[in-house]
């Protein structure tokens, strides 16, 4: 009986929702820095979740992610820019020898153009590759090094094209958004809540998405990619739409990013970066929604703790996190709970166990 | 499903944990409730509060790829602070370094300046290395009204109210080159840089002043940060058999370049390479049979003859090793130090903007000589040098200006850079 | 004329150094699937190796003897590199083998950990390594310098490939790796120790890094970060020659290096380096396994 009241009360619904509420409510508790910082990790998480629809739930791993989520940045980065400059040409440009806008700049005059491009340019450019490269069957590994080459291709250019890109440095100096002023602390507490209330909605989107038969699907390509083709699936279909979106949920990450951090920069987008959001996704836990929020937030956490604390030392203890946390929790943190409440289980033989058991 | 439940139900708690957690923490640290906090911020709370130290802000990168040049301006910047504190501090209390690893990354530069200044509310920050970080950190000290003290050489078309640029604005080290070069070496140019913001501005105002010059520039390359094969650049350049090269590459490349075109058999007697981003750390690195004999322009070398220097050169050797070199930017982070501690004593208060009013015209005595900070655009004089390579890895001095030179981040001076400057005068 | 041969041997130079880079990462992921990361900060310790030789050489040793220590290098940091990398295999590693793309997330924490351990231990800034006297100069063939540095990394590269050869194909320890490598449980069923299989040829491959990295010490920096330089360039060479295929990436190695030579001298470095990396994309499209594939029936 207690148990069965237990589970209405904390259902995993409400507790979900609990904790979306205890997000928002943060504002009220953390210092505008803290906010912002946390803020910063959250855009992580939405980003992660993307990752893990294609990793953890698709088995596709990608380590290019970071250009995705740099392509949504510089979207909204270039926006800003534009804003700060009075529709005058960026300084950068100007260093650079150019006299008027170029051409690719101009769409980004309009917000509105500029947000609709962080999404869909992405996503464009992710069906590209995926379509050719999943139809070529190229997998496993041969993908996973193939979106590094890719990484190193656009960073290039990027860093490359000093005058449209600002090159290394990036884009930054940001001064209004939609007319208001993106430094102070009212807009950014206004970032903020759009970030949760985007993640809240990515989470619960996606979680639709993997709940359902399309979800069984991608499980079913994860673990025996020729079986289903067998069975008449078209496994290249599904890993482009998977790709696709993920690129797009990356590139709506990268934009809450840029408005919470005022900075885009080729360092943000690069190999390290990219390798560094496959890292949430593994110690959060991957083929779980809510394992890649807890891991983009934790370890972004403990970066900016460790090297807090420890300035000279840090990599040691995040390169030690790495290692411990791959071998003994291949699932993640998600993982070891799992496992923890099956032993938990196990010791607690009861018949209201049993009888959830027929439910799980 | 219980299983489930009660892990979500765990997460909710550890949240809610860290939150309180986090907002007890900042309270402690602002002894106020953010409210309050917030109203006093505009004030300086260093000023109010009864602490015996003043906190100072040092965020170099200590990881990642540009540790190789920054840790060595920090740890001059810590004896700075260690000789300051040993002399009794400032305004009687004693200099509390907080530091933070940039880690190579632009947007971390950004997030540990926001913490160094809303959180550790520190009176000063120190720091940076390249443009890109610079750049990342001047909106975040804008926005909080801080200070940055910058303590590299770089390309200029840049005044910050909130940062004090220590290193070379391009005519106390660029512009003098090139006349000097033109002058000694030849004139006909290759440029050569790593593909970011400083050899494309730098080389584009050196563009400018060889075609002023009526010099001739037969050769441009940029290769991407990081590179490590010099041979086809090396190739390109024995093809156009320039009398200079103006080196403008970044780091890690310096290296490979340097060993590869001793390699290819060209000498210092052939080509002259003169070089602004290698001093005598980075010399180290290459190897000092390597480059023998080449080029470089600084405000400062380990070798500057005054009784500062000699003192200076002692210090940082007891603290850090026998085999520890200075070079400019590590001279540059020192007196800076010096400089905002000089401002404040001035000034009676670590408050910004009064630190800002009395930092105008002060001059110190700093190892290359004096220096004073032109209060219009917060830059220093400083005299310019140009020297060559020695076989110890040490750089001897051929010439240098006869007295510190007024900064001109814009190059306003000159005609030629009328281009360059006029589409920023806005 | 002279510009073609220039621009080839360049390209051949380049080759060299990434069939050199490129060569232990080809047992240790080609053969292995071990997708190891720190495979640039194995190159990294053998870099300081030879710095660490150089040292003692000239602490230590007559000066007229200070060319020996590059010679002395070579195989130091073979072994000692190869040391390493066992105790990689064994602590780390073997628990990976069934997990290719985490053994590629672990190595990257040990990566992490190796660069800031020669950071605490060398101090950040780069170190210097003189060349030895006899590799410098170079050979005069009509006008052109073809420097000795860069014609000892050919010869030397040569030279580990025919050895690699050799040991996989004409000895009999050689051959029980080839044997592990193809058919685990068929060769477990006949006697041979996987176990110490896998050991010695991650050992062999870790060893080839930092053999690698006591060469590029005449071309290159030595620092704690040189390793992410190498890193990506040398998984491009395995992949595009074929995994598991060790003349696959000779010719992936010579492939990338000529062509690469070719499009920067066409353009500049930043855009050779951006249609190199289009290419190799653009070519994994047209041939998924590489060059050389490895015939397997097996499907997944």
């Amino acid at each position: 009986m207690q148990n069965t009241i237990y589970q209405k009360i904390w259902s995993q619904r409400v507790i979900l929702n609990l904790i979306f509420l205890l997000l928002l409510a943060a504002p009220l508790f953390l210092s505008d820095f803290r906010l912002n910082l946390l803020g910063k990790f959250l855009a992580f998480a939405i980003l992660a979740i993307g990752l893990d629809l294609l990793w953890g739930y698709t088995g596709v791993l990608s380590l290019g992610h970071g250009i995705f989520f740099g392509l949504g940045a510089y979207c909204m980065a270039m926006y800003l820019k534009l804003e700060a400059t009075g529709g005058g040409l960026p300084d950068f440009m100007a260093w650079s020898g150019m006299s008027e806008l170029p051409l690719i700049w101009i769409p980004f005059q309009y917000p509105i153009v500029a947000i609709i491009l962080g999404i869909l340019l992405p996503a464009i450019i992710a069906f590209m590759l995926g379509y050719l490269t999943f139809r070529n069957r190229i997998s496993g590994v041969y993908f996973t090094i193939l979106s590094q080459a890719l990484v190193l291709v656009v960073v290039t250019l990027f860093v490359g094209s000093q005058n449209l890109t600002g090159g290394s440095s990036g884009l930054t100096n940001f001064n209004t958004f939609f007319g208001f002023s993106v430094n102070s602390a009212t807009t950014q507490t206004a970032f903020y809540i759009i970030t949760v209330i985007v993640l809240g909605l990515v989470f619960f989107l996606s979680r639709k998405l993997v709940k359902g038969r399309f979800g069984k699907i991608l499980v079913g390509i994860r673990d025996g990619e020729n079986r289903m083709r067998f069975l008449g699936y078209s496994p290249s279909a599904y890993k482009t739409f998977i790709y696709t979106l993920s690129a797009a949920i990356a590139g709506l990450a990268g934009m809450l990013f840029v408005l919470q951090v005022g900075i885009i920069s080729p360092t943000m987008i690069g190999i390290i970066p990219s390798i560094e959001m496959v890292l949430w996704v593994a110690l959060g836990g991957r083929g779980t929604l809510i394992g890649p929020v807890i891991g983009a937030v934790l370890v972004n956490a403990a970066k900016t703790g460790f090297s807090e604390s420890y300035p000279d030392i840090w990599t040691y203890f995040l390169g030690l996190l790495f290692v411990l946390v791959v071998v003994f929790l291949p699932k993640g943190i998600t993982g070891l709970f799992e496992k923890w409440n099956d032993r938990r289980k196990k010791q607690d033989v009861s018949s209201s166990v049993e009888v959830e058991k027929s439910y799980s | 499903m219980r299983k489930r439940n009660f892990f979500y139900l765990l997460i909710l708690g550890l949240l809610a944990i860290f939150m309180v957690a986090c907002s007890a923490a900042d309270n402690a640290a602002n002894a106020t409730d953010p409210e309050e906090a917030a109203a006093t911020e505009e004030s300086d709370s260093n000023e109010e509060s009864e602490e015996d130290t003043i906190k100072v802000g040092i965020l170099h990168s200590l990881s990642g790829t540009m540790a190789i040049s920054e840790t060595s301006v920090q740890q001059a910047e810590l004896l700075a602070i260690e000789e300051i504190n040993e002399d009794g501090g400032v305004l009687g209390k004693q200099l509390e370094p907080v530091i933070e690893d940039g880690a190579s990354d632009w947007p971390t530069f950004a997030e540990k300046a926001n913490k160094l200044l809303q959180q550790d509310e520190v009176a000063t920050i120190f720091g940076g290395w390249t443009s890109a970080s610079r750049k990342a950190m001047l909106p975040v000290v804008e926005e909080h009204n801080g200070l940055l003290f910058y303590p590299v050489q770089y390309e200029g078309m840049e005044a910050s109210p909130n940062i004090f640029y220590t290193g070379a604005a391009p005519n106390q080290q660029i512009v003098p080159a090139v006349d000097w070069l033109l002058e000694n070496r030849g004139d006909s140019f290759f440029l050569l840089g790593s593909d970011y913001v400083f050899p494309r501005t730098a080389n584009a105002a050196i563009r400018a002043q060889l075609d002023n010059e009526g010099a001739e520039l037969v050769g441009e390359e940029y290769t991407p940060l990081g590179h490590t094969d010099y041979n086809t650049v090396i190739a390109k350049i024995k093809n156009e058999n320039p009398d200079v090269i103006f080196n403008t590459l970044n780091g890690d490349s310096n290296v490979a370049f340097f060993k590869q075109l001793k390699d290819a058999g060209i000498t210092s007697d052939d080509i002259t390479v003169l070089s602004v981003s290698v001093a005598e750390e980075e010399i180290k690195g290459i190897g000092a049979d390597v480059i023998e004999g080449h080029l470089t322009s600084w405000n400062y070398y380990q070798t500057t003859d005054t009784p500062e220097n000699e003192e200076f050169v002692a210090n940082y050797q007891e603290e850090y090793g026998e085999d520890a070199v200075t070079a400019d930017p590590i001279e540059a982070g020192y007196f800076g130090v010096y400089l905002w501690a000089q401002a404040v004593e001035e000034a009676g208060t670590t408050d910004v903007d009064e630190v800002r009013e009395a930092a105008k015209g002060i001059s110190y005595e700093a190892p290359n000589g004096t220096v004073t900070i032109d209060g219009d655009n917060q830059h220093v004089y400083k005299t310019v040098r140009i020297g060559e390579v020695q076989s110890d890895g040490m750089i001897s001095e051929l010439w240098q200006t006869e007295e510190p030179v007024k900064p001109d981040p814009y190059l306003d001076e000159y005609d030629w850079a009328s281009d360059l400057s006029e589409s920023l005068a806005e | 004329m002279n510009e073609i041969i220039l621009t080839l041997f360049n390209g051949v130079s380049l080759g060299s150094i990434l069939l050199l880079i490129a060569l232990g990462l080809a047992i240790t992921f080609g053969l292995m699937n071990v997708i190891n990361m720190a495979h640039g900060e194995l190159i990294m310790i053998g870099a300081y190796i030879t710095y660490v030789i150089q040292n003692i050489f000239i602490n230590y040793a007559p000066p007229e003897y200070f060319d020996l220590y590059f010679i002395i290098s070579i195989p130091v940091a073979l072994v000692v590199a190869a040391g390493i990398g066992m105790l990689l295999e064994v602590s780390l590693i073997r628990h990976l083998y069934k997990r290719p793309l985490d053994s590629l997330l672990a190595t990257w924490g040990v990566g992490l950990i190796l660069q800031q351990t020669a950071r605490s231990i060398f101090g950040a800034p780069n170190v210097g390594v003189t060349s030895p006297s006899f590799l410098s100069g170079g050979l005069e063939v009509g006008s052109l310098i073809l420097p000795y540095s860069r014609l000892f990394i050919l010869g030397l590269s040569i030279v580990c490939l025919f050895s690699i050869f050799y040991y996989f194909y004409r000895t009999a320890s050689g051959r029980r790796v080839r044997a592990v490598m193809q058919n685990r449980q068929m060769a477990e069923c006949l006697g041979v120790s996987t176990r110490k299989v896998d050991m010695l040829t991650f050992a062999i491959g870790s060893g080839f890094a930092g053999v690698a990295g006591c060469a590029l010490t005449l071309l290159g920096a030595i620092g704690p970060t040189i390793g992410t330089s190498y890193i990506i360039d040398a998984f491009m060479v395995v992949v595009v020659g074929g995994v598991g295929a060790l003349f696959g990436a000779v010719s992936g190695a010579f492939g990338i290096g000529i062509l690469n030579t070719v499009f920067e001298y066409v353009t500049n470095a930043t855009l050779g380096k951006v249609l190199i990396f289009i290419v190799i994309i653009a070519f994994l499209q047209w041939r998924p396994s590489g060059l050389v594939m490895s015939r397997s029936r097996s499907l997944d």
